[in-house]
């Protein structure tokens, strides 16, 4: 995988994740330009698309569309699953996550997805190693957590 | 009063937290950027405090700016210094904004190097974690070559958690660094069976990435994945391993049928429906490969494929839509084995290019490219042709454009059989609009024209109507790129001008006024053609009597011609002037009636061959040619510069003609801009840009009210004279007839004679492939190589591309120079500031404990090598009747080797992190030179050049009074050697510790014997009473040589610099200040001259070669600090200008800093 965008279907970037070192130039061009095109999209089409060298794998949850780019050979329907865990994942942490857990804590969906995947590679397929390993480092920081509650985001 | 000033401070410290932050943002929408950026002024505060907890903070606002897509590049250091933080909470924040803004430019990333050791080393398997993590992003190939022997050791963590990751980030650490891959190969294959299904599936993803690149490299794995496939019941291991077997079956055959039955048990085993369907699709990839005669699996994958096009999931039409694409994307893969099976399917696929959804369109094209054959091209193309017309998004157009060219145009036009309907469907393609492509379009008509001898009359004959229609074409053309179009027309109709049936006319159109406005390429190939038709027409008109023909023509030449040598395009202005001359010239000769043709004709006399794109490279190099050598000597540096004053004449001049450009400042133009607007507002004329506009429309009465007059268009809008395809189409389709026709004929009259013979029967069947017999006999003319071309297969290869630097041999078993270099020279002490100083030294008395039970446990010293110091010297053979002995030695050798095998297998393992060190210390001997001899003056002052053994010495620096010396022994001889003493003469300030009740004097046993050809490492403690001076140990080695019993004595040297009982210790700046201010040091300054490399090289040097830390960074001015193992500060001031680099420094004590500046010296006059 080459990265991972998350945004809202304002074109508001969530979260960005990059696995090939680029410029940060070229990032904002590349965000930019996928943003349009993912958004542009119809609801009833398909979740690939075809973008420059590249495949682009996108799937919406609620208000937020979580996007993968993965190389030609990359298979597309595990890519699907990945978003779909990572999603999985985040709603176990977070408890019915919304888009608004992802704003306010978005350095807590930032480590979620390092444990998940690492150089764009699942590192860890049981979701309960993930939110182990999470929780674990959780304690280690000073300051605990308390996930919000009071939002209900449906997948 | 003081407690309030504190706790104010304290509040505004912790006044905006990163939540604040993202809830101002969404409060502020109106005036986001002026928000943002009192924000970052606040930022930028709070990174100025000491205070670690504010720092991060910021750094995790930033991160999230970043995310806005804010610059934050110029905090880097602040991320690195909270990376650098001892608490978990705050390296976590540190790392992860690291992870988000370095990329492989960011030069602070070169400072992380030690500190990303460190974290790896950490007890703190999280702390392990992040900076694994974190490096995953930003790892550049200085890090990777740094970091690979660390990483590689994590591979065997203990904790699970952290071999996974390790294992992952190996990946990304060969792309970067190709050399490591070999050494690290068979612990990463080790780890394919490793006890935790995490780091197994890890390993498999790792392999399968490695094996999908370069297949052929690991096909020895295949047992073992044979093995995985059918034991593992993960089902993301599984796909991974399937994956990777549909690399490496095309390369073995066998492996296919073998896999057949494993892979139905797995179809048959009960997934869930989503894993089910994905395992089908990996699956069906495979067995498209293998089973190229079952047709009944190919059949069964088919019914699959059809099924999931056709219907997909029930009551899910987005999934329909993905079962679609997926389909597609099978029958693409299909294709490629079992051409017949899909080509039957024609109908589905074109109806999929009528989808809604892009991304199945474009999956469709890309089937239809490989379904296309002599019958069905001009069909599909037709139907491709009507889906232009239709197709609304330009990119959309364009891709349908460049799939019919590529279509057409596949394997050297195989599938066309007529060129008069291609260059008709190249003609109609022009009138698309907006196209990016008329450069793709110019390129096929040339292509074509001037391969395709037999079509080049005709092609003439177009591209003369298209030059004709040139207005059609340029009514937009600056916008659009289909001009390039005219390229293409003009030059065809120049070079081939013979075929062209109206020349004047063809001239007359290339000379209109409106081609000025074409681009300045385009110009310069319409006035070059220009005279190549003239010079035809001349030819042509020469034999006719009456000559004002020809000379109408030179007129229109040199009427029409100024306008040209007028262009601002210096090519045209060129090209232009030299003709006019030349045709001024001819029209003079024609008034005296010369004839002229046959010269002006042979200015463009022969034939332009298409020559091959990779022509030039296959050139052979003949012989005795160099290429690289000098063909006059380089001047050297210092010549070039006392060149640049010379220049005093010419120098001036251009700097006043310059800047007449930028004149018009701000203010001018926004001046200009508000006189433009006011004119603009008074201007009836001029439509506003403003949203009203569209409002005021909206309001205007009546305008819905004007009838719209629906046009007809059923008739495509015709350009007169340009050809339509379908014509020919349908002239095709009747010679095709025709020939059928002939052919029965033929057929039926050779029956007729053969039934007279033996009266067998002859089926003609349906039209076949062969049976279709090109327009005309066309001869496709190869691309032209140059003689003797070099044959080389690695033309496809993309030299960018960073797999195929992992394009390795993995069999072949590591020779003793590809070692994982090990960076043994930094330190990586626990970050302590001057200030705590007195909590350190509480800490050492632990140390030495630590410190012994790390010895016992020998592979644990990754951890300290970063203390050590390296010192070294060569062994040298003693005298010569040595060499007669190791040669005897060697021929009984053999019948003694196998003895000693089972102890080299024992020690093998070990002797491989030695020789890891070993290359590295090769490695930097040569890089970086000079930095090395510092510690290296350890050669040995004896006659003998011939070094036998190479002895490796490492000091190990403990607390104030000891330092352990590593010394790697490698026997270069061919005989065994044993029973090893090491013995050094001891000084007043330095002695090596013996074991209690010997003797000053006694050498110490070397715990092990050596075999040929094996290095060991074993460590000598020695104790040092002052370190301010360097000293120079002399000691001896003895041993014997086993087979000829005898003793032998080498004599060595150790070298203790001063820069080696410097240890790296980080120091905050305000620590650093406070020192300085003390009073208590004593001030030193040494200038180094004509040093030549950017400052932060400069800076890693002295970090790395003496032990210091940069403090702070300010230009070209910096400070670093460090501290000896007797807690002596090291302070230095390091400026450069230029080539000059002076160094003020401070320490406490003057001998120890006058030393320590004089082995910087040294290591930089050396480089």
């Amino acid at each position: 995988m080459q990265f991972m965008l998350l945004f809202s279907r304002q074109g508001k970037l969530r979260l960005q994740k990059w696995y090939v070192p680029l410029s940060d130039k070229e990032k904002k061009k590349i965000t930019r330009e996928l943003v349009q095109t993912v958004l542009a999209r119809k609801p009833k089409m398909c979740s690939f698309l075809e973008w420059r060298d590249l495949k682009i794998v996108y799937k919406r949850y609620a208000s937020l569309y979580f996007c993968c780019a993965i190389e030609d050979q990359d298979n597309e329907l595990i890519t699907l699953e990945i978003i779909h865990r990572y999603v999985e994942l985040l709603d176990k942490y977070f408890g019915s996550v919304c888009e608004l857990d992802i704003i306010f804590n978005f350095e807590k969906a930032y480590f979620i997805l390092d444990e998940f995947l690492l150089g764009g590679e699942a590192q860890e397929t049981s979701k309960k190693n993930v939110l182990k390993a999470i929780e674990q480092a959780d304690l280690l920081q000073e300051v605990r957590y308390t996930p919000n509650h009071s939002h209900v985001w449906q997948i | 009063m003081a407690l309030k000033i504190v706790k104010g401070s304290i509040d505004r410290m912790f006044d905006k937290n990163l939540q604040d932050l993202v809830r101002g943002i969404r409060n502020h929408k109106e005036d986001e950027a002026k928000y943002i950026s009192t924000c970052i002024d606040e930022i930028k505060q709070e990174l100025k405090q000491d205070n670690i907890a504010v720092k991060a903070n910021a750094v995790c606002k930033l991160t999230y700016l970043q995310m806005l897509g804010y610059d934050v590049s110029w905090a880097a250091f602040n991320i690195v210094e909270v990376m650098s933080s001892s608490k978990f909470t705050y390296k976590r924040i540190g790392y992860l904004a690291a992870s988000q803004c370095f990329h492989e430019n960011t030069d602070v990333i070169m400072l992380t190097t030690n500190q990303i050791r460190k974290d790896l080393s950490s007890p703190n398997q999280y702390d392990t974690g992040v900076a694994l993590t974190g490096l995953s992003c930003f790892v550049t190939p200085d890090l990777a070559r740094d970091l690979a022997n660390d990483i590689m050791t994590l591979m065997s963590h203990t904790k699970p958690y952290i071999r996974k990751k390790a294992v992952l980030i190996m990946y990304k650490v060969f792309l970067k660094y190709p050399e490591s891959l070999r050494p690290a190969f068979p612990r990463l294959k080790e780890k394919l069976e490793d006890p935790d299904p995490g780091v197994q599936s890890a390993a498999v993803n790792v392999i399968c990435e490695l094996a999908r690149r370069n297949p052929k490299n690991y096909l020895s794995l295949a047992p073992l994945f044979f093995k995985l496939m059918t034991s593992s019941t993960n089902n993301w291991v599984l796909i991974k391993i399937i994956k990777l077997f549909g690399a490496l079956t095309p390369l073995e055959p066998r492996l296919g049928k073998k896999l057949i039955e494993p892979l139905t048990n797995l179809i048959h085993r009960s997934f869930s429906s989503r894993v089910l369907i994905f395992i089908r699709f990996v699956f069906l990839n495979l067995l498209i490969k293998n089973c190229s005669h079952s047709d009944v699996i190919v059949s069964f994958c088919y019914i699959t494929v059809l099924i999931s096009l056709s219907s997909g999931m029930p009551n899910h039409s987005a999934s329909i839509q993905v079962m679609k694409y997926l389909g597609l994307l099978a029958m693409s893969k299909i294709l490629k084995t079992h051409p017949k099976s899909v080509q039957s399917h024609k109908d589905l696929i074109l109806q999929c290019l009528d989808d809604k959804d892009e991304s199945i369109r474009l999956r469709a094209l890309d089937l239809l490219y490989g379904m296309v054959s002599k019958k069905n091209l001009m069909e599909i193309v037709k139907k491709l042709m009507i889906h232009v017309d239709k197709a609304e998004g330009t990119t959309y157009r364009d891709e349908l454009l460049t799939k019919i060219i590529d279509i057409c145009s596949q394997s050297n036009y195989q599938y066309i059989t007529n060129f008069e309907w291609y260059i008709s469907i190249l003609v109609e393609l022009t009138r698309l609009e907006g196209t990016r492509h008329g450069h793709l379009i110019a390129s096929q008509m040339l292509d074509v024209a001037i391969r395709v001898k037999a079509i080049r009359a005709f092609a003439v004959a177009q591209m003369a109507t298209l030059l004709d229609n040139a207005h059609l074409l340029t009514g937009n053309m600056q916008r659009n790129g289909i001009c390039e179009v005219l390229y293409a027309a003009a030059w065809i109709c120049g070079e081939f001008s013979e075929h062209l049936e109206n020349p004047v006319q063809t001239l007359e159109a290339m000379l209109r006024p409106k081609v000025a406005t074409l681009p300045g390429h385009i110009q310069a190939v319409y006035v070059q053609n220009a005279a190549k038709l003239f010079a035809t027409i001349l030819k042509n008109q020469e034999g006719n009597t009456d000559s004002t023909a020809a000379q109408e023509t030179s007129q229109l030449m040199i009427d029409r011609l100024p306008l040209f040598v007028q262009s601002a395009n210096l090519e045209v202005q060129e090209r232009a002037s030299c003709i006019l001359q030349l045709v001024k010239y001819i029209q003079k000769l024609q008034q005296k009636d010369v004839e002229v043709a046959e010269e002006v004709s042979a200015l463009f006399a022969g034939e332009l061959n298409p020559v091959a794109p990779k022509a030039q490279k296959k050139v052979p190099v003949p012989e005795g040619l160099d290429l690289d050598a000098w063909i006059n000597e380089p001047p050297s540096e210092s010549e070039s510069e006392d060149e640049q004053p010379k220049a005093i004449f010419t120098k001036e001049e251009p700097k006043h003609s310059r800047p007449r450009h930028t004149e018009v400042d701000e203010k001018e133009l926004a001046r200009r801009r508000e006189a433009r607007k006011q004119e603009q507002a008074n201007n009836p004329f001029y439509i506003k840009a403003s949203p009203s506009s569209q409002k005021v429309y909206q309001e205007t009465p009546g305008v819905e009210h004007i009838p719209v007059v629906q046009i007809d268009l059923s008739v495509p809008l015709k350009v007169p004279g340009l050809p339509m395809s379908d014509q020919y189409v349908k002239l095709e389709e009747e010679r095709r007839q025709k020939e059928r026709a002939e052919k029965k004929k033929k057929e039926k009259k050779k029956r007729k004679e053969k039934r007279s013979g033996r009266g067998k029967k002859h089926d003609s069947g349906p039209e076949s492939e062969e049976d279709i017999t090109p327009a005309h006999v066309v001869d496709i003319v190869t691309e032209e190589m140059p003689e003797n071309a070099l044959p080389s297969d690695d033309d496809d290869k993309d030299p960018n591309d960073p797999h195929k630097a992992l394009d390795i041999d993995l069999d072949k078993p590591l020779a003793d120079s590809e070692k994982l270099p090990v960076r043994s020279h930094r330190a990586a002490g626990a970050p302590k500031s001057p200030a705590e100083d007195g909590e350190a030294e509480n800490a050492t008395p632990q140390e030495p404990k630590k410190k012994s039970s790390k010895e016992k446990r020998d592979k644990k010293k990754d951890k300290e090598r970063d203390r050590k110091v390296r010192l070294r010297c060569w062994k040298h053979s003693p005298p010569s009747g040595r060499k007669s002995d190791s040669r005897s030695a060697q021929s009984e050798g053999r019948t003694k080797s196998s003895k000693h095998k089972k102890k080299k297998q024992k020690k093998e393992k070990e002797e491989k992190e030695k020789k890891k060190k070993k290359k590295h210390h090769h490695h930097h001997h040569h890089s970086d030179g000079g930095g090395e001899e510092s510690v290296q003056n350890g050669t040995v002052e004896e006659e003998e050049p011939l070094p036998v053994s190479v002895c490796d010495i490492q000091g190990n620096l403990q607390d104030g009074s000891q330092v352990v010396v590593s010394v790697i022994f490698e026997n270069k001889s061919d005989s065994f050697l044993k029973s090893m003493e090491f013995n050094v003469l001891d000084s007043l300030n330095s002695k090596l510790q013996r074991p209690e009740g010997s003797g000053p004097h006694d050498g110490l046993t070397v715990p092990f014997q050596l075999p040929p050809g094996v290095s060991n490492e074993a460590r000598f403690v020695f104790t040092v009473q002052s370190i301010v001076m360097p000293q120079k140990l002399k000691g001896t080695l003895t041993f014997i040589v086993k087979d000829s019993s005898t003793h032998e004595k080498l004599d060595f040297k150790l070298h203790f610099t001063c820069t080696s009982y410097l240890i790296t210790t980080p120091c905050y700046s305000d620590a650093f200040a406070k020192l300085l201010e003390s009073g208590d040091l004593k001030s030193s300054s040494v200038r180094l001259e004509g040093v030549n490399m950017p400052f932060h090289h400069l800076l890693a040097r002295i970090c790395f070669h003496h032990h210091f830390s940069v403090v702070e960074r300010i230009d070209s001015c910096a400070s670093m600090y460090s501290r000896s193992i007797q807690g002596h500060h090291v302070c230095l001031l390091v400026k450069t200008s230029g080539q000059t680099v002076s160094i003020d420094a401070k320490c406490d004590e003057p001998t120890l800093l006058g030393n320590v500046l004089d082995e910087i010296k040294q290591t930089f006059s050396q480089c």
